[in-house]
């Protein structure tokens, strides 16, 4: 890493983490106003108000160790699909309540022991970074793992829907334990953990989360993946319409 | 306003002296100003007035996450973006405060959900104008939470006790969300010639529902009247209706943006604008369901709670056997 803190490995690190909590705050907020509920409207726009402030703190350190003097607003508005970073499971789309439900937890329960292994990073911008979202997502998972454990153990509707949304969601979870080459730099270098590293600490959660609700993660399986090579499903390219439409109608004004 | 037209069962407002001792008793605290509990005595008209109006005013906060959710997805940037949740979050979080605040009156969120999906409640007609552009993001927190600020300020000092405490927490909040409207529009009007034409369209549509908003002339109104009475509204339709004219008029003018109002001039006698007559024949028929954007806005509110059945049906199972689990070890312990 430069004195200024420039670091290609870096830069491509952050967006990854930024890009997921990007996306998955976009598929949560599309819900506002028309939650189940009252209190889920509200828990939901607070979960997605929490990711895209990890947004903003992940892509500004990207553009910061990138150096090419963009900004993190350029960066969430301007890239096209194949410039994003995100993992395949946050782009799928809500479904019903039971697999936005799923989704997020799936999530979170990879989320928090990333972000926990990321506050011992030796890049002193990702640990703390790390340490604030680890707050906020230790709280995103006991309250997606509580709304699983009671929509699982509910009625036969209930569970049958939590369970359509496991077997659907699941070949999207191999991808958050997939290391590429950028993965053995940043291991190497001290910068972040080895993707596989926390596997067993998610597996763990979910094996102890899914017997409560009494829910069976399926047998066999495959993993799709591409998105941390921008090679996403076809979903993205439409959020990515929506969500960049005034930046792309507008060129260069500002908001 | 979020309340607009309560009826009240009164054919005319009584004096103290046509009152019987218990309800002279009650009206004598409110003319002291003192507040009114749950489980004290009210009139049967008084209990059933506040749950017209509370409920009203609950169900616009949650139709009005609609018009602006509509436009989440879209923000310009990530602060936008995040400045308009929480906005969107805390209309959810006003709307929660109220139907607690009328369920304190014996009816039921669910009874009152009940209203709104058959269409026996009513929600403030501005929220069925449709958002079109950014800019009409802007206007809303700029003229609609303006607006709805003008009669909840005073309702913090409302007679009804869980109202008023609940219009303290929400007032703070809406004075916030009128400045990031405010500051929308300012950024827009100085930016490109089509950011200000976006802000100036913004202003031409959402001028008049806005001053809509307040209702009509209430003067002669025996319900509006009875209300004030009972200290559940301070000011008339048209008092109000005056009093944001003449905050938005300047702010308008600071903009560089043109009311859109042939009519609209500084009274020097009255100390005050005189502005044109708004069209009150939309206003009715926006209330009788034929706005722009009310079949839309009753249909997503019915179908989130039809679509969410079985989730509230899941939760409220998994309870009851939770319980039952809890009985069962408690019982196997003795
Ligand atoms: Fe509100
Ligand atoms: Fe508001």
């Amino acid at each position: 890493m430069s004195a200024l803190g420039l670091s290609p490995a870096i830069a491509e690190f952050a967006l990854r983490m930024g890009d997921s909590c990007l996306i998955l705050g976009h598929r949560n907020s599309e819900w506002c106003g028309h939650a189940p509920a009252l209190e889920e409207d509200i828990a939901l726009a607070n979960t997605a108000l929490d990711l895209i402030g990890q947004t903003q703190l992940w892509l500004e350190l990207a553009c910061e160790a990138e150096g090419k003097g963009r900004t993190s607003d350029q960066l969430a508005f301007l890239r096209d699909v194949s410039g994003y970073r995100n993992l395949l499971l946050v782009e799928q789309p809500n479904g019903d309540f039971g697999r936005t439900v799923m989704r997020q937890y799936l999530f979170d329960a990879w989320h928090l022991p990333l972000l926990k292994a990321l506050m011992n990073s030796t890049d002193k911008r990702i640990a703390a970074i790390a340490e604030k979202a680890a707050k906020e997502v230790a709280y995103h998972l006991e309250r997606s793992a509580d709304l699983v454990v009671r929509l699982g153990d509910g009625t036969a509707e209930s569970h049958a829907r939590m369970q359509a949304a496991v077997d659907f969601l699941w070949p999207y979870t191999g991808e958050m334990f997939l290391a590429d080459a950028l993965d053995e730099e940043l291991v190497a270098s001290g910068l972040a953990p080895e993707p596989g590293s926390h596997k067993a600490a998610w597996q763990e959660h979910v094996t102890r989360t899914f017997a409560d609700a009494t829910l069976k993660a399926p047998e066999k399986s495959f993993a799709q993946k591409g998105g941390r090579r921008g090679v996403h499903s076809e979903h993205l390219g439409f959020i990515l319409a929506e969500m960049q439409f005034l930046q792309r109608a507008y060129p260069g004004a500002r908001w | 306003m979020y309340a607009q037209m309560v009826k009240t069962e009164a054919k005319r407002v009584r004096s103290l002296d046509e009152m019987e001792p218990q309800e002279r008793a009650f009206q004598e605290r409110i003319d002291a100003g003192q507040k009114i509990e749950p489980k004290e005595w009210m009139p049967e008209d008084y209990r059933k007035t506040l749950i017209r109006q509370i409920s009203q005013h609950a169900h616009s906060e949650i139709v009005g996450q609609l018009p602006e959710g509509n436009w989440i997805t879209r923000a310009p940037t990530l602060e936008r973006k995040a400045i308009l949740l929480a906005k969107v979050q805390d209309e959810a979080g006003h709307g929660l405060y109220l139907y607690c605040a009328a369920e304190t009156l014996g009816i039921s969120r669910d009874q009152m959900y009940e209203q709104l999906h058959s269409g026996k409640a009513k929600y403030s007609s501005i929220f069925n104008y449709p958002t079109l552009s950014w800019a009409d993001i802007g206007a809303i927190g700029w003229l609609v939470d303006g607006a709805a600020i003008m009669n909840q300020v005073p309702l913090q000092r409302c007679s009804y006790g869980p109202y008023a405490r609940a219009m303290v927490r929400i007032c703070k909040e809406e004075s916030f969300h009128q400045r990031q409207g405010f500051d929308i529009m300012t950024v827009l009007c100085k930016g490109t010639p089509e950011q200000k034409a976006m802000a100036q369209d913004a202003l031409d549509r959402w001028w008049w529902p806005s001053l809509m908003m307040f209702g009509p002339s209430d003067d002669a109104s025996v319900h509006s009247a009875q209300s004030m009475a009972w200290n559940i509204k301070q000011d008339s339709n048209d008092e109000l209706r005056q009093k944001f004219v003449d905050q938005t008029v300047p702010q308008a003018k600071f903009l560089g943006l043109t009311v859109p109002d042939p009519a609209l001039a500084w009274n020097e006698a009255k100390g005050g604008h005189d502005f044109g007559e708004p069209d009150w024949t939309e206003f009715f028929a926006v209330i009788a369901g034929e706005g722009p954007c009310n079949r839309e806005r009753l249909e997503a509110r019915r179908k989130a709670w039809g679509d969410g059945a079985w989730f509230r049906d899941g939760l409220t199972a998994h309870a009851s056997k939770q319980a039952a689990r809890r009985q069962a070890a408690k019982l196997a312990a003795e």
